[in-house]
C-alpha cells in the first residue's frame, strides 16, 4: 500500500545548511534509503547521498536517522510511526561534503596508521595453518563493513574534535585486537595502542557496539580485551617483575 | 530512561550501604553475619550490638580495641573497588552520573575529555587486583553461608530463611565475579592460541557465556547483597524472627 511519508532532510554543504521538509510517496516494505531515492527522483535531483549495495553489506549509506546513527538501507519504514516525519542528517562526527555525504577520510588515515600483520619467524609466509577455534575469534572482527557508524557515535571524537589526532576509534581498536589475537602474528601493539592510538580515551560506554549493523561485540570482544592486554604490559606489577626476571609477558 | 534507572538504583545502594556500614550494630544474629561486616578484622566484633543485647560475632582481632568505629569500613573498600572499576558499572555510572555520554549520539556537556588516561580514572586499569581480592571475599562469604547451616548452639543440620539468603548471596557474588571481563582475560582471553591450550579455552568458553550476563549478574548481586544485610539486620535487631525449615 502506498502512503505519503514526511521526510526532514539536512541539505547544505561545508559552509552550512538546514533541515528541509519533504513529502514522498512510499510503499509498504520499503526502507529509508528507498524513500531518499524517491525524493531524489521526484523533488531533489541535486541531493547528494552515498549508497551502493542496498543490502547492508557495503557500509556506504550511513546517516543519522532521527538522531541515531544507522544504515539507511537497513532502516525499515515499518518501524517508524507513519504520521511522524523521519529526520535524516549526515554523520555528525565527520565534515560534510554535501547534503548527506560526509568526508570519512579520517578513518582511512587511521587505517594507514595500523602496523601491518607481522608473521612469526616459524611460519613467515602464507598459507598459515590455523585451528578453526583460532580463526573464529578474529573472524568476528572481519565482518566489519566499514560503515563507520561506530566511529560516528563514539563521543570521544563526536563531541571532542580535539581528540581526533590522538584517537583511532572503535573500528580500528578491533583491527588492533584482531592482529593481537592472531596466532601467527608476532607483533606487539599494546604500548602503541595505549600511548599513541588513544585506547585509554575509551570509557567503554558501548555505543559502538549498539550501532554496529554487523552486531560485532566491539567493546566486549575487542576493546575490553585490548584494555586488559594493555593492563598486562603497563599496569600489572607481577607481570612487570616477571619480565624483569627474563620471563616473557 | 535507562541511565536514570541505573543512577537511581546505584544512588539507593550507595545511600543504604553507607548507612549500614557506619551503623556498627545489628550485623550478627547467630549463625548469620551480614556480608558488609564479614570478615570482621576488629576485636570490637567480640561485643557486637544486636538490638538491646551484645553478642560475640566471629572475628580476627587484627585491629585491637583501639579501633572504635565500624569494622565494615576495613573491608568494604575491596568489594566497593571491584564494583567501581567493573567494566559494566563504569558504563552505567559514566552515563548516569558523569553524562559522558548521557546516551549514545547525545551530546555530552563537558568541554574537555581525557577518558581513562589520567588520575584518578587511570586507576580503572587496576580492576584485576580488586577481582583477586573479590575472590577471597567470595570464599569467606561462602564459608559464612556454609556455617549458617548450624543452629544457634553451633549444631549442624539447621536451615532457616537466613541460610537460603546467605547461600543465594554467595552464589550471586561468585557468578558476578566469574563473569567479569578481567576473569575472562585471565582464564584464557590473553592467549593467542586457543588451540594449544584446550583446557583454558574451555574455561574461557564458560566465562564468556557468563560474561554475556554480566550486567544482569552485576545488578542481581548488588541488590541481593543489600537485601542480605537488611535481612540479617532485621533478625539481629529482633524486628523479625528467622523462619526455620529444620
Amino acid at each position: 500500500m502506498t502512503y505519503d511519508l514526511k521526510l526532514r532532510v539536512w541539505r547544505g554543504d561545508a559552509s552550512g545548511g538546514a533541515l528541509r521538509d519533504y513529502t514522498v510517496p512510499v510503499d509498504d516494505g520499503e526502507v529509508v534509503l528507498d524513500a531518499v531515492h524517491h525524493l531524489q527522483a521526484r523533488e531533489a535531483g541535486d541531493m547528494a547521498v552515498r549508497w551502493n549495495c542496498k543490502a547492508g553489506k557495503c557500509g556506504s549509506c550511513s546517516a543519522e536517522i532521527n538522531g541515531r546513527p544507522r544504515l539507511m538501507c537497513l532502516a525499515r519504514l515499518s518501524t517508524f510511526e507513519r504520521d511522524e516525519p523521519i529526520t535524516i542528517t549526515p554523520l555528525r562526527t565527520f565534515p560534510v561534503v554535501k547534503d548527506l555525504v560526509t568526508d570519512v577520510g579520517f578513518n582511512y588515515r587511521k587505517a594507514a596508521e595500523v602496523p601491518a600483520f607481522s608473521p612469526s619467524a616459524a611460519q613467515p609466509q602464507a598459507p598459515f595453518k590455523m585451528a578453526q577455534i583460532d580463526v573464529e575469534r578474529s573472524q568476528e572482527f572481519r565482518k566489519c563493513i566499514e560503515c563507520f557508524l561506530c566511529q560516528d557515535t563514539c563521543h570521544v571524537i563526536r563531541d571532542h574534535e580535539d581528540n581526533k589526532a590522538a584517537f583511532s576509534g572503535p573500528r580500528f581498536f578491533i583491527r588492533y585486537a584482531e592482529l593481537e589475537m592472531h596466532p601467527n602474528d608476532d607483533g606487539d601493539r599494546r604500548q602503541l595502542v595505549q600511548q599513541e592510538r588513544g585506547l585509554g580515551l575509551c570509557n567503554i560506554t558501548k555505543c559502538c557496539s549498539e550501532v554496529c549493523p554487523e552486531h560485532i561485540k566491539i567493546t566486549d570482544n575487542g576493546i575490553i580485551p585490548m584494555k586488559e592486554r594493555v593492563a598486562d604490559v603497563r599496569y600489572d606489577p607481577v607481570r612487570f617483575f616477571r619480565r624483569r626476571q627474563g620471563n616473557p609477558s | 530512561m535507562q541511565p536514570t534507572i541505573s543512577g537511581t538504583v546505584l544512588l539507593a545502594f550507595i545511600a543504604y550501604s553507607t548507612w549500614a556500614a557506619f551503623a556498627n550494630s545489628d550485623y550478627f544474629a547467630r549463625p548469620y553475619i551480614s556480608p558488609f561486616y564479614s570478615p570482621c578484622l576488629a576485636s570490637i566484633c567480640g561485643s557486637a550490638r544486636a538490638g538491646s543485647q551484645h553478642v560475640s560475632a566471629p572475628h580476627v582481632g587484627i585491629f585491637g580495641p583501639w579501633w572504635a568505629i565500624s569494622p565494615a569500613i576495613l573491608v568494604l573498600i575491596f568489594p566497593l573497588g571491584f564494583r567501581l572499576t567493573c567494566y559494566y558499572y563504569r558504563r552505567a555510572y559514566y552515563r548516569a552520573f558523569w553524562q559522558s555520554p548521557p546516551a549514545c549520539a547525545v551530546g555530552e556537556p563537558h568541554k574537555r575529555y581525557s577518558g581513562e588516561t589520567r588520575f584518578p580514572l587511570i586507576l580503572q586499569n587496576f580492576h584485576r587486583y580488586f577481582f583477586y581480592f573479590g575472590l577471597i571475599f567470595n570464599a569467606i562469604l561462602t564459608y559464612d553461608a556454609v556455617v549458617s547451616f548450624r543452629s544457634t548452639t553451633d549444631k549442624w543440620g539447621h536451615m532457616g530463611l537466613g541460610t537460603v539468603v546467605l547461600v543465594v548471596n554467595a552464589a550471586l557474588l561468585w557468578l558476578y565475579s566469574l563473569s567479569c571481563h578481567s576473569c575472562r582475560h585471565i582464564v584464557g582471553g590473553r592467549l593467542k592460541h586457543f588451540s594449544r591450550h584446550p583446557i583454558r579455552f574451555k574455561f574461557w568458553g564458560v566465562v564468556t557465556k557468563l560474561n554475556s550476563r554480566h550486567m544482569q549478574l552485576a545488578w542481581a548481586s548488588l541488590i541481593f547483597v543489600a537485601l542480605t544485610d537488611l535481612y540479617v539486620r532485621l533478625v539481629a535487631s529482633g524486628t523479625i524472627t528467622d523462619p526455620r525449615f529444620f
